[in-house]
């Protein structure tokens, strides 16, 4: 009788024991995923990330920074509303103005000078069938940016054009973002290849998007 | 072969499609009031319409314009009474002439797209526009002077 109440109060502490690790896990996992939410400044619901990781992925951006912050890059993604030029990201000369859509206004249009492909020879304008800077309405401005303020712009849908993370990695191959390594005579190649650059790009997507302090 | 449609006549050229769209209008259609000025686009002597805009002739291939309407400064007004060309003279714009037919045509677009422009929607239109005897002056009161004709109707 006594071993059967005996065995009764050790079943019930058994039960007691796990009812308990279970709540202890599921506390653990709301706030961890609270947590997550709040580190993904984004908002954005994070399919296709695997294994978070924000050294990692602030490591990446880094090399990412580099690239977006080479003319090649950086030069149509000005702080005014005038392009820059060169290696040394000067304001373009004839000051063209971006205009409502980006594609310059009257007539200094982008495409008036850059033609749809490159031009051989130096100082000749570099081409590509869709030259612009981004809209009057949504700037993505680069240049000034410090690595933290660039990283939470291009990952924030209000700020980079309403892209969604799938979005974002899809355009490392856009057209514009390739245009940056087929940069014609005398200009200067971005800091790493296309290659790497994806492959850093998507490491910081994908290990989380974080910003660097 | 190449089809050009040019100041509203059609031309049909064999050339090298890569030629600039300068070397065709002067050298084998025989339109000279296109001037050349730098050859990369700096300039804005040898602007003319492709399409209505005003593109730099030397660095457009002429492939780009197959089968487009191109209009040169012998096309602006058929009877040289475009407004642009009537404040041109009674402003006295030129001085040594060279980029006028660039300033004019870059001039034709503001205008249209613009008839009741600024100063500053002026300097966005033509800062492209290089005058070595800097008559920008008189250049922006022409165009002043050319809305104004146009505001008129005549």
């Amino acid at each position: 009788m006594k071993r059967q109440s005996e065995n009764k109060t050790f079943h019930l502490q058994r039960l007691k024991t796990i009812g308990l690790l279970v709540i202890i896990c599921s506390a653990i996992g709301i706030f961890s995923s609270a947590f997550e939410n709040k580190m993904d400044f984004t908002g954005i619901k994070n399919t296709g990330t695997i294994n978070k990781d924000s050294i990692e992925s602030v490591q990446a951006f880094m090399q990412v920074y580099k690239v977006l912050m080479s003319p090649r890059c950086m030069n149509c993604h000005p702080a005014g509303d005038v392009p820059l030029q060169g290696d040394d990201s000067h304001i373009h000369s004839m000051l063209p103005k971006r205009g409502k859509d980006g594609r310059g206004v009257y007539a200094l249009k982008c495409a008036n000078c850059h033609q749809p492909e490159n031009l051989p020879g130096l100082h000749k304008p570099p081409g590509n069938p869709n030259w612009h800077l981004p809209p009057a309405d949504m700037k993505m401005v680069f240049q000034g940016k410090s690595p933290a303020q660039l990283a939470k712009q291009i990952i924030d849908p209000a700020q980079n054009g309403n892209k969604s993370k799938a979005k974002l990695l899809e355009h490392a191959y856009d057209a514009l973002v390739l245009a940056g390594w087929n940069m014609g005579q005398g200009r200067t190649a971005p800091p790493m290849s296309h290659e790497e650059f994806v492959k850093v790009w998507t490491t910081w997507i994908k290990k989380g998007a974080y910003a660097p302090k | 072969m190449i089809t050009l449609n040019i100041n509203q006549k059609n031309y049909e050229v064999d050339i090298d499609p890569d030629m600039p769209l300068l070397w065709v209008l002067r050298d084998v259609i025989g339109l000279v009031g296109t001037k050349y000025g730098c050859g990369v686009a700096q300039c804005g002597a040898c602007v003319v319409h492709l399409n209505g805009e005003a593109v730099r002739s030397c660095v457009t291939k002429v492939k780009r314009a197959d089968g487009q309407k191109v209009v040169t400064i012998e096309g602006l007004g058929l009877t040289n009474d475009h407004p642009l060309q009537k404040a041109w003279l009674e402003a006295d714009v030129p001085q040594c002439g060279y980029c006028q037919s660039g300033q004019l045509m870059s001039a034709a677009v503001l205008l249209r797209e613009n008839p009741n422009p600024t100063d500053q929607d002026i300097d966005d239109a033509m800062a492209g526009n290089i005058c070595r005897c800097g008559t920008y002056l008189r250049i922006r009161e022409a165009i002043h002077m050319a809305a104004e004709i146009l505001r008129k109707g005549s």
